[in-house]
């Protein structure tokens, strides 16, 4: 009884940390581990380009699995990461990595959104600063002023 | 005297604030709308401007014994179409190629995409064969090199065997009057030295 109880705790602990079931088929899983997590690293960064927003190891299309047949059958030949993605890019270009490459055509996209944040960044300053300006000129005024206020205030209630 | 040397500055700054802001909303409607309106699904081939890729498949039994390469392309410009017998689309684009190179005298090759032999050869003998040479390609490895992604897609592939423009979908008579035709009789009278 507490052996069942302590295998259900061990269960509940174990099962979450369960990775999300990706579309790899077993017949497609390389005998080497070694191989088959580069594998698996390299699926998800390629794009399917039939469903788009999946990466291929996610997804069911058969181009998805014609590529990652692909990927693992270059693995085997030795090829590195960088020549299996240069291969996959020659035919299908950047579109096919999920994560764009720094280069000249993606900085405004790099950039973008701090470029974005550092103009709202200074609108917020001189918004504040002007603010704090108007807000001292308001409450400081001058000497002549100050007796124009008294001279009026004095004309219209001579009590004060 | 500071009200006079500051009223000129006033109005030019009052129209900046709504300058600014109403060219700010302008550029990014803009951005947007190109965003919206263009089909995401159409991408760009990585492939254009370049050598078609290297490959040598094999005929479809009982249609021919010489299959289609590499070594087809090149001399005058072509279209290589990647079809299947499978591909609905592909099934209503079949008449606009068949006019292309019937009455128009273009040479399409094909590339049948992972498709049985005899359900190919049923498709051809019901609609008709206008593909002057057919490779058969069954686990569709041919076609990952051409950077196919989902058939139909046609290529125009130019005199010198580059790869000039990408079609993707089934070619509507419009896309062929607008598109295809023009840019293959351009490249006919490049071919030429014109």
């Amino acid at each position: 009884m507490s052996r069942l109880a302590l295998l259900a705790l061990l269960l509940a602990l174990v099962l979450p940390a369960a990775p999300a079931p990706a579309a790899v088929s077993p017949d497609e899983i390389l005998d080497d581990p070694v191989l088959e997590a580069r594998a698996r690293a390299l699926g998800r960064q390629l794009r399917c380009l039939v469903c788009q927003n999946q990466s291929i190891d996610d997804s069911d299309a058969d181009l998805a699995k014609d590529i990652r047949r692909i990927v693992r059958e270059r693995l085997v030949a030795g090829d590195s990461d960088e020549e299996i993605l240069a291969y996959l890019t020659a035919r299908y270009g950047d579109f096919i990595l999920l994560r764009p490459p720094v280069k000249p055509a993606t900085w405004a996209l790099w950039a973008g959104p701090f470029v974005v944040l550092a103009l709202g960044a200074v609108g917020v300053a001189l918004f504040l600063r002007r603010r704090r300006g108007r807000e001292e000129t308001e409450t400081a005024l001058a000497p002549e002023e100050e007796a124009r206020l008294a001279r009026l205030l004095g004309s219209d209630s001579p009590s004060s | 005297m500071a009200t006079v040397t500051g009223e000129p500055a006033a109005p030019r700054r009052s129209r900046l604030v709504y300058l600014v802001p109403t060219l700010v909303f302008l550029a990014v409607a803009a951005a947007l709308g190109w965003g919206l309106t263009r089909d995401a699904s159409v991408l760009p081939s990585a492939l254009i401007g370049k050598p078609a890729p290297d490959f040598r498949l094999p005929p479809i039994p009982g249609r021919d014994e010489r299959g289609f390469s590499r070594a087809d392309l090149g001399g005058r410009p072509v279209l290589v179409n990647v079809w299947a017998s499978w591909c609905v689309p592909c099934r209503a684009e079949h008449p606009v190629i068949t006019r292309l190179a019937e009455k128009e005298g273009v040479i399409v090759h094909g590339i049948n995409y992972k498709d049985a032999t005899e359900d190919a050869l049923a498709f051809l003998g019901g609609l008709g064969d206008p593909f002057t040479r057919i490779g058969q390609d069954r686990d569709g490895r041919v076609a990952i090199d051409w950077g196919v992604y989902g058939i139909p897609e046609t290529f125009v592939v130019d005199a010198e065997g580059v790869i000039r423009y990408k079609h993707v979908g089934p070619m509507t008579p419009r896309d062929v009057e607008e598109k295809i035709l023009p840019l293959i009789r351009e490249l006919e009278r490049e071919a030429r030295g014109e």
